[in-house]
């Protein structure tokens, strides 16, 4: 036990006197949670659009400044023609262009109908639908409350519930995203790197060398990243608690407890990645191709599972960070318990037993 | 190193083109039709016909509705209150629709919604139609809709321009910091010192290789989108790669600037793998520019991904020449005379 302490001190004075890594380590969570907070947004706000009045009437004025006023849109007057949009669009400076066909209103007084075009620069099809969305629905609402103006009739009105998440919060999202992340990069990838490095570098024979036991020498070595790894989780919570007011809902041990976990299987995966590469280049690729990629995206942690095409829907359920982020939204945002996680939980334990096998019977007490 | 060159853009076009999609289709829906009318049922098969909804359950009750949310089993509930057809017929004020939405992804949340909203809204307009005479101001407005370059928002063209500047960027910034590094850690950057080769020359040797593999992961890569992906490739591809040249170069200063700071390859990933998720994450790649605030639009001037990304997407899927480039042109320019200079001056060939 002497031997294992003074091992975990070797290892934590290497990282703790490495401030630039340090710094990532700290820095990075907050930075992640700021960016994520702030800047991943799909929410349309003033998206610049053309205005393509052919009609100049009373109507059409009153459509378009229904429309610039709904605060999605922003007017960019440079359009007076029909060439005009190729040229904005190539530029990216317009997003949409609304056209009003000639002799609007009278049109719509004589022969009852009137035409609008709604041209979008669809290549962003996302925004493009979104836009087109928006743009019909203030049409469509206006059109409505003029006919109602005249006559009696009601309409149907929807009244809203944004369950869990009243105001729409994109921090409610990404802060058990940002979790596995970044526990997912402590854990699995700094610790395949460190012990690939020992490798590496030769020092490996040293330490096997020593009267160590093997096993004291890799839990020697993954204890300070478990250490981190759970500081990092805890300032992620508090930071999107304090800055984003995200709620823990659930119990807050169970929280913990399920990190752990989750760190645990992790700091698994990471021996397990050392145990078969021999150089810290492979191991990064391969951490980063192999972990990364999946916890980033196919995770539900920024694009939701339920959009993929079936085969990447299976593909996710052999990713431990989807079982994971579940667990971290359900305690958080649901306050959920164990009676409805116990499955998820399970499943995560088993993939923690299953590498930790795995690593022991590649792991290789002597050297080639 | 070989594996990663050709194995790593396959893996990435096909699963991140695939994954990485904001386009909402399938959305769960359960219908709560507690009023089981003509009108209720209507509207019900309004949204069966939409492209955006499954109906994956029915119920009678609200509770059990969001017992289903709660579950994960749909993301939203539309429950038609008891009587609806009577108020409708009767012309009363204020016909409600209960909407529910799962909005712990608020984004999501917002776009269901809008859906929902445009629905019924098409279904307003549908009763009026029939309560009034087909004459009447207002109800004529038709609008239709154009999609330029994309007519079918196919959204993997999209996903494809930007992901291949992904693809050159991992390789050149990691890889080519990472290298200078391992040198410096195994030791053997010193036996370089000691050779009478010039620091420029040695700088060039570490970095054109690099250079060069980003180019043809490039070339590499728009082949397999073209095949794979059908991506439209509008534009000038000399353009594209000329602008990628200079790209490339920005990157491979920046990788040796890092290489320059840190001493391990474990410092030289995580450093780049910090800076990789911030100008990612800004880059505008997943989430476009102008929708973020203010601050983050004007530090985006200075990441050189938003730059490329912006440019890929014109041209390949725009056919924008080079009149319309030429801003981010003369910014990526200014980059490398500034990156080169940085990392140059950083670079001491003394360890």
């Amino acid at each position: 036990m002497k031997k294992f302490i003074g091992f975990v001190k070797k290892e934590y004075y290497h990282i703790i006197r490495d401030p630039r890594t340090l710094f990532v380590l700290i820095a990075m969570p907050i930075a992640q949670i700021l960016l994520f907070g702030y800047v991943i947004t799909n929410e349309i706000k003033n998206a610049s659009i053309g205005i393509l009045d052919h009609s100049n009437d009373e109507i059409t004025k009153q459509i378009s400044s229904k429309i610039l006023s709904s605060g999605y849109f922003k007017l960019d007057a440079s359009i007076n023609s029909e060439q005009e949009i190729h040229e904005a669009f190539r530029k990216g400076k317009i997003k949409e262009v609304i056209v009003f066909e000639p002799h609007f209103s009278e049109k719509l007084k004589k022969e009852g109908t009137a035409k609008i075009q709604i041209i979008a620069d669809a290549s962003d099809p996302n925004i493009a639908n979104l836009l087109t969305n928006y743009t019909e629905a203030i049409i469509r609402n206006y059109s409505n409350s003029i006919t109602t103006q005249n006559t009696q009739i009601s309409l149907i009105t929807p009244e809203v519930r944004m369950l869990y998440n009243s105001e729409l919060k994109g921090a409610y999202l990404f802060v058990p995203g940002i979790i596995a992340m970044l526990l997912m990069l402590i854990s699995a990838l700094m610790t395949s790197i460190s012990i690939t490095r020992e490798k590496e570098l030769g020092t490996m024979e040293v330490l096997l060398a020593s009267p160590l036991n093997p096993f004291t020498v890799i839990a020697g070595k993954v204890t300070p990243y478990l250490m981190l790894s759970f500081i990092d989780a805890c300032l992620i919570l508090l930071t999107g608690y304090f800055v984003f007011n995200v709620p823990v809902n659930g119990s807050i041990i169970l929280l913990l407890a399920e990190c752990l976990l989750f760190i645990f299987m992790a700091l698994s995966l990471g021996i397990l990645i050392s145990t078969a590469t021999k150089s810290q280049q492979a191991a990064m690729l391969i951490s980063l191709v192999a972990l990364m990629l999946p916890t980033i995206l196919l995770s539900g942690f920024i694009f939701p599972v339920e959009n993929m095409p079936l085969i990447l829907q299976y593909l996710c359920k052999i990713m431990p960070p989807k079982y994971f982020i579940n667990i971290v939204r359900t305690i958080m945002l649901k306050g959920g318990n164990l009676s409805t996680l116990w499955s998820d939980t399970l499943i995560l334990a088993g993939m923690s037993i299953f590498f930790i096998l795995v690593s022991v019977r590649k792991y290789k007490i002597r050297l080639e | 190193m070989l594996p990663v060159i050709f194995v790593m853009p396959i893996i990435q076009l096909i699963i991140l083109v695939n994954a990485a999609t904001f386009e909402m289709k399938n959305i769960k829906l359960c219908i709560v039709d507690q009023d089981l009318s003509t009108y209720s049922r209507n509207l019900s098969s309004k949204f069966e016909g939409s492209p955006y909804f499954v109906i994956e359950k029915r119920t009678f009750s609200a509770k059990e509705a969001i017992k289903y949310i709660d579950r994960g089993v749909i993301t939203a509930a539309i429950v038609i209150p008891k009587g609806f057809e009577k108020k409708i017929v009767r012309n009363e004020k204020n016909i409600k629709i209960q909407v529910l939405v799962d909005a712990i992804n608020g984004t999501n949340a917002g776009v269901s919604q809008a859906y929902i909203v445009s629905i019924l809204q098409d279904y307003n307009k549908q009763i009026l139609s029939k309560l009034l005479p087909a004459n009447s101001p207002g109800n004529g407005i038709e609008t239709s809709r154009r999609f330029w370059y994309n007519p079918e928002l196919n959204y993997k063209t999209f996903m494809v321009p930007g992901i291949l500047v992904l693809l050159i960027t991992i390789i050149s910034f990691i890889l080519s910091g990472m290298n200078i590094v391992r040198e410096k850690e195994m030791g053997t950057i010193e036996q370089i010192n000691v050779t009478p080769i010039k620091k420029y020359q040695f700088i060039a040797g570490k970095l054109i290789p690099f250079w060069i593999i980003g180019l043809f992961e490039l070339a590499f890569g728009l082949t397999i989108g073209k095949l794979l992906f059908d991506i439209p490739l509008v534009g000038n591809l000399g353009l594209v790669f000329g602008f990628a040249a200079i790209y490339l170069i920005v990157l491979l200063a920046l990788g040796l600037l890092v290489s320059t700071i840190v001493n391990t390859q474990q410092q030289a990933m995580f450093i780049s793998f910090f800076f990789m998720v911030v100008f990612i994450l800004m880059s505008g790649l997943f989430t476009g520019i102008e929708n973020m605030p203010e601050w983050a639009q004007i530090a985006d001037k200075v990441n050189p991904l938003a730059y490329f990304i912006e440019v890929m997407r014109m041209i390949l899927l725009k056919g924008s020449g080079i009149s319309d480039i030429l801003y981010q042109l003369f910014a990526i320019i200014i980059f490398a005379v500034i990156m080169i200079w940085l990392a140059v001056w950083r670079y001491k060939k003394i360890s």
